[in-house]
């Protein structure tokens, strides 16, 4: 057991922190959370950054575009563009975590060849059209069609939650190709085009008070068979590599910033009097033991996927049950720090605290995660 | 970065749980139920086998290894529930004469309680104002120590615990065990190795036991319960290998917490999932449970790590 990096991994950090110091100032200031164009150009000028100075796609394999790095150097990156404050993935999120890795790990050349350099390159945004109004956690039961007619397939139905579905060029869209295979077999992953006739964009409201995502109507949406990732029906097989990447290392940037804001809400209680409540310091103090353990959590389960050179596993629910829980925790204790004014909407931490409740709910439920826990590490049988 | 066990610890870690298992399983232990006495065959077993030699320099007759190692083999120890003061008489090997080799027992008074008194041969720690020195072989002489015969001031408890004698003794009962972050580590590591191990108790009975037609681990309620137990034993691990690899003092503050709420909660819900027959004597459930709750009153306390950790964020070095 190590927890040390090799000169290397030191000297790639350090190049990193140079570039990063160098950089960040010339950036535009934050758009507002309803401005979606403004969002938009935001992250797209920051991968446009990265791309530039070679950054971008750090994880992702060479022969995709990729810069082939280790998984422990992918960790230094998240760590020191947090740490430096640098914008998060945002906007380019589905294309970098979930479409582009699938479409690298099943597409064919000509897919790889079309898709994922746009995606590096910061001119294209992919949102994800999973979750249905009738299939949220049994993701499986959607009734999305699709049905051939000559070179193309033919969608209809409607998709629900799809995050940046405003300004996305492309959506990975998970239909319904067999009606009459069992529920997980007849399903294949194609990317559609946003701008194709047929497609409507309703955005919805979140209890935070911001069109976070929408919903999606497909009315007779044409597709070309061409843009099928995988075999025909063998969506389902296809969709698990996408989420397995999800759960793997979607929140290791998040749980440096948490560390971060930790540290903010200590002082403010200094500040405000607050801290000298010891019942409120050992809640801190859980909560900093809380956070150092998911990170180390994190670079344990790093080093696995290093070792095996496999998609992150199972083992991903693990870290995912508890970050999302512990970040619930987080911004409650800010709002204990906070007092009268964590009722105050304008501020961030009151956000984020909003913000928080979708986390034990998003990329499968926790109800999901335990069972998945339950059934696929522990081995107990399936059931009610 | 390589955040996982080496070929050689995995198999030290092996060759410990072998060991144990083949001398203290379940028979072993559940005979130990009946007569708590110090096995000192065993004890002289383990010095042979090097659990207490373990971190000793090879020059000075020990096995060389470090922390990480110390920790894997104390994890295993808290699976079996190894009875005796495993933790003070590893910290006192090279300080106390026949410690390394398991000749001689020792213990320490720990936040005003001395686990296997009467049976230990030493006594460290400041005891009520008796200061004894004992025959030691390491330079650490100046440390305050105690001999059992001049312990007089203690009481003896009627245990929780069968498994752990135990003493009360008066005044502070010393800081010796409070302020050594070892103590606090190891003891993190025996409580992952009961956690752990009831997690897989729990999970045996739950695809075993059948109720309404089907094993009970098919239904959520009881299927969840274990999820959750599973996900507090790999905090567990991570928090305890971490403070193991660096040694730090606020890593091993958070390994306590997460190994002390893994062990008396995976205890509980152990339990839980027994439903009846894990209230009873015989099933082992209670033994696992009693041992964690005498663990966390070992070595300083939760609130204590709470404290160093908020401490940090305010020190802004987090």
């Amino acid at each position: 057991m190590d927890l040390t990096h090799t000169p290397e991994e030191e000297e790639f950090r350090a190049r990193l922190r140079e570039w990063l110091a160098k950089m960040l100032p010339s950036l535009p200031a934050k758009p507002s959370p309803d401005d979606w164009p403004g969002r938009r150009a935001y992250d797209l000028g920051w991968q446009r950054m990265l791309h530039d100075a070679g950054y971008a796609g750090l994880h992702w394999p060479v022969d995709a575009g990729g810069q082939g790095a280790t998984p422990t150097q992918h960790l230094i990156f998240l760590e020191e563009t947090e740490k430096a404050g640098a914008p998060y993935v945002g906007a380019n999120f589905v294309g970098l975590l979930h479409a582009g890795p699938t479409i690298a790990a099943e597409g064919t050349p000509e897919q790889r060849a079309r898709w994922l350099p746009p995606v590096l390159r910061g001119e294209e945004v992919w949102c994800q059209g999973f979750s249905e109004p009738d299939a949220g956690s049994d993701l499986a039961a959607l009734r999305t069609r699709a049905w051939r007619d000559g070179d193309d397939y033919v969608v209809s139905g409607s998709k629900i939650w799809t995050s940046h579905a405003e300004v996305a060029d492309w959506c990975e869209l998970l239909v319904r190709t067999d009606a009459t295979a069992p529920k997980h077999r007849g399903i294949s992953w194609l990317a559609m085009p946003m701008d194709a006739p047929g497609v409507t964009v309703r955005p919805l409201r979140t209890l935070a008070g911001s069109a976070e995502f929408a919903e999606v109507f497909l009315d007779e949406v044409r597709v070309p068979v061409a843009n099928r990732v995988g075999a025909e029906n063998d969506g389902w097989r296809v969709t698990m590599v996408t989420l397995s990447f999800e759960r793997g290392t979607a929140f290791v940037g998040e749980v440096v910033a948490c560390r971060r804001v930790l540290g903010e809400l200590a002082r403010t209680a200094r500040k405000n009097g607050r801290w000298d409540d010891p019942a409120l310091r050992r809640r801190l103090g859980t909560l900093n033991a809380e956070f150092r353990t998911l990170w180390r959590l994190t670079q344990w389960n790093v080093s696995e996927s290093e070792r095996t050179g496999g998609v992150p596993g199972a083992g991903g629910s693990v870290f995912k049950l508890r970050y999302s829980h512990a970040r619930q925790e987080l911004y409650d204790a800010a709002a204990e720090v906070l007092g009268p004014d964590a009722l105050d909407q304008g501020r961030e931490w009151t956000l984020d605290r909003l913000s928080s409740l979708s986390y034990t709910i998003a990329a499968g439920t926790s109800q999901i995660q335990h069972n998945i826990v339950a059934e696929r590490i522990l081995g107990l049988p399936k059931g009610r | 970065m390589h955040f996982q066990l080496t070929d050689d610890q995995s198999a030290l870690k092996a060759g410990v749980r072998e060991l144990l298992e083949g001398r203290f399983g379940r028979e072993r232990l559940r005979a130990a139920v009946e007569a708590p006495r110090l096995d000192r065959a065993l004890w002289r077993e383990l010095g042979d086998a090097g659990f207490f030699a373990l971190r000793l320099p090879e020059a000075d007759g020990g096995v060389g290894l470090g922390l990480p190692e110390a920790v894997l083999a104390f994890e295993e120890a808290g699976r079996v529930l190894l009875t005796g003061p495993l933790v003070a008489t590893h910290l006192a090997a090279g300080e106390v004469a026949g410690a390394a080799t398991g000749e001689a027992v020792v213990t320490a008074a720990y936040g005003g309680l001395v686990e296997w008194m009467e049976q230990a041969d030493v006594v460290r720690g400041d005891v009520a104002g008796a200061r004894g020195v004992t025959a030691a072989g390491g330079a650490a002489a100046a440390e305050a120590r105690a001999s059992v015969a001049s312990v007089a001031s203690a009481e003896p408890m009627e245990s929780l615990d069968p498994l752990t004698p135990l003493h009360r003794v008066r005044g502070s009962g010393g800081s010796y065990g409070s302020v050594d972050p070892l103590a606090v580590l190891l003891t993190a590591a025996e409580q992952l190795g009961t956690a752990a191990r009831t997690c897989e108790l729990a999970v045996q009975h739950a695809r075993t036991r059948e109720q309404f037609g089907q094993p009970i681990g098919a239904f959520q309620a009881v299927k969840h319960l274990c999820a959750q137990m599973l996900v507090r034993v790999e905090m567990a691990r991570v928090a305890v290998y971490a403070a193991a690899v660096t040694a730090d003092p606020l890593d091993i503050a958070s390994a306590r917490l997460f190994a002390d709420q893994a062990a008396v909660r995976g205890a509980r819900d152990c339990l839980q999932v027994h439903g009846g027959m894990g209230f009873t004597w015989e099933s082992d459930v209670h033994l696992y449970l009693k041992r964690a709750w005498v663990r966390t009153q070992r070595a300083g306390s939760a609130t204590q790590s709470e404290e160093g950790l908020a401490a940090e964020l305010v020190a802004g070095t987090a």
